[in-house]
């Protein structure tokens, strides 16, 4: 089989897998109905506890957005591993003969889609209740796709970790939050400057997170199998 | 090529021998019904002939693919009906068919003709499974296998929570996929409508084979 033919079953397989992901979550309304509600709701309430001190609030504007995602992450992934646990579902993936990789990052991008649909709402809502002033959209949209891979990956992978775990609804967030502390500290940084907030070298965190994105990815893919084997 | 071969096989589940020294041989076109209470071991040995357990010892191949080297091989080539149904609640009948036919690259998937098969009428097959009832869900999930053609089936009890047009439905369906060459291996915990159905029924107790029954 030529490496083109072998790469081209990858994405479809990888493509399969976040269609179906995607067409779930748009049945079950989770990101819609639960996720957006959650994050604004969440934003907005950052805004009340602060908006005495308009200045601070700006000042933590970045850092709260991306705490702000990093909670919605936790709910999107306990989603996406619940739709493979329920009524012995992941057998479709394990019985397909599929590529494990493959079905990672299908699940992983399912969520990344997800993410981003948040983040496009999230960073206007700070411009509107916070008062954030954009300054350059490229550094911003990078940084959001690098740091949102990283989640999404880092994600997935947790996900099937803790998919054999009784208490996986409680596990998930204590092992995500640390793990993805990198990604909050780089992508706050990044927006910082983004939007003009510090004097920092937003491009540079963007590097870093593009590094944590592939180092989770890479993980992911590698240890997918056997973990969906295990759970 | 012997469809199933096991040989002193030990499968261990939380430190314990589920399986604890199990030789058995299936030969294609054969229907075995492994018969035992529950807990005997059925399941598990079901389970290690789909390569989704790992042998702790003993041999095994499927379909001429070891079961320790080439797992991912022999879960290929075939289909497990399980307790659970392995659909996506949300999607509908017709959408998990085309997601089971897809992931297993099968050309040309007659999801039509399965349903037709299953006996789902066609105003339940574009709803969520969700609101499908138990035994609908049941045909959905046998309907996968069909679509897949696989060359050995592993059904556990396979007539649970279906009716008789149900049963009748899965007899005939087994009984073809036998004549066309494909194994077939059943597990039931009770004397019934398996029996007829079995060339060879072999009886399971704490994890071994204890009996066997040519017919």
């Amino acid at each position: 089989m030529t490496a083109w033919r072998t790469l081209s079953l990858f994405a479809g397989d990888a493509r399969l897998v976040a269609a179906k992901d995607l067409r779930i979550e748009w049945r079950a309304r989770t990101t819609v109905g639960q996720v957006l509600p959650f994050a604004l709701l969440v934003l907005v309430l950052f805004g009340f506890a602060l908006d005495a001190n308009r200045p601070a609030l700006r000042l933590a504007t970045p850092g709260l957005l991306w705490m702000t995602v990093l909670f919605a992450t936790v709910v999107a992934v306990q989603r996406s591993a619940a739709v493979e646990s329920a009524d012995g579902a992941r057998r479709v993936l394990l019985l397909s003969g599929m590529a494990p990789a493959a079905a990672f990052v299908g699940k992983a991008a399912a969520v990344a889609v997800q993410l981003l649909v948040v983040e496009a709402l999230l960073v206007p809502g700070v411009v509107l209740l916070y008062g954030a002033e954009i300054e350059s959209v490229p550094l911003l949209a990078a940084a959001c796709v690098a740091a949102t891979v990283g989640l999404a990956a880092a994600g997935s992978l947790l996900g099937a970790v803790v998919a054999g775990v009784r208490a996986h609804q409680t596990v998930l967030p204590i092992l995500l939050l640390p793990m993805s502390a990198p990604v909050l500290i780089a992508a706050t940084r990044a927006f910082a400057d983004g939007l003009g907030t510090v004097a920092v070298n937003g491009w540079s965190w963007v590097g870093l997170l593009a590094g944590f994105a592939a180092v989770n990815a890479a993980v992911g893919a590698v240890a997918y199998g056997p973990l969906l084997e295990d759970a | 090529m012997t469809a199933v071969n096991l040989r002193d096989a030990v499968v261990l589940l939380g430190g314990f021998p589920a399986l604890a020294g199990v030789d058995l041989s299936v030969e294609p076109s054969e229907v075995v019904l492994v018969r035992g209470p529950n807990g005997a071991g059925k399941s598990t040995l079901l389970h290690l002939c789909a390569g989704l357990l790992r042998l702790a010892s003993g041999q095994g191949d499927v379909l001429g693919c070891d079961l320790d080297a080439d797992r991912a091989a022999v879960r290929r080539r075939v289909g497990l009906l399980g307790h659970d149904t392995a659909l996506y609640r949300e999607l509908s009948a017709t959408e998990n068919l085309h997601v089971w036919a897809r992931a297993a690259r099968v050309d040309g998937a007659d999801i039509v003709g399965a349903l037709d098969r299953l006996g789902l009428p066609s105003r339940r097959r574009d709803v969520p499974v969700s609101r499908l009832s138990a035994g609908q869900r049941r045909r959905v999930a046998l309907a996968a296998i069909v679509v897949r053609r696989p060359e050995l089936w592993l059904l556990d009890e396979p007539h649970a929570g279906l009716d008789s047009e149900g049963r009748e439905t899965v007899d005939g369906i087994v009984t073809a996929a036998a004549a066309a060459g494909a194994a077939v291996v059943l597990a039931s915990h009770e004397t019934g409508p398996a029996d007829s159905l079995a060339t060879r029924t072999v009886t399971m107790a704490g994890g071994t084979l204890t009996e066997r029954h040519p017919r």
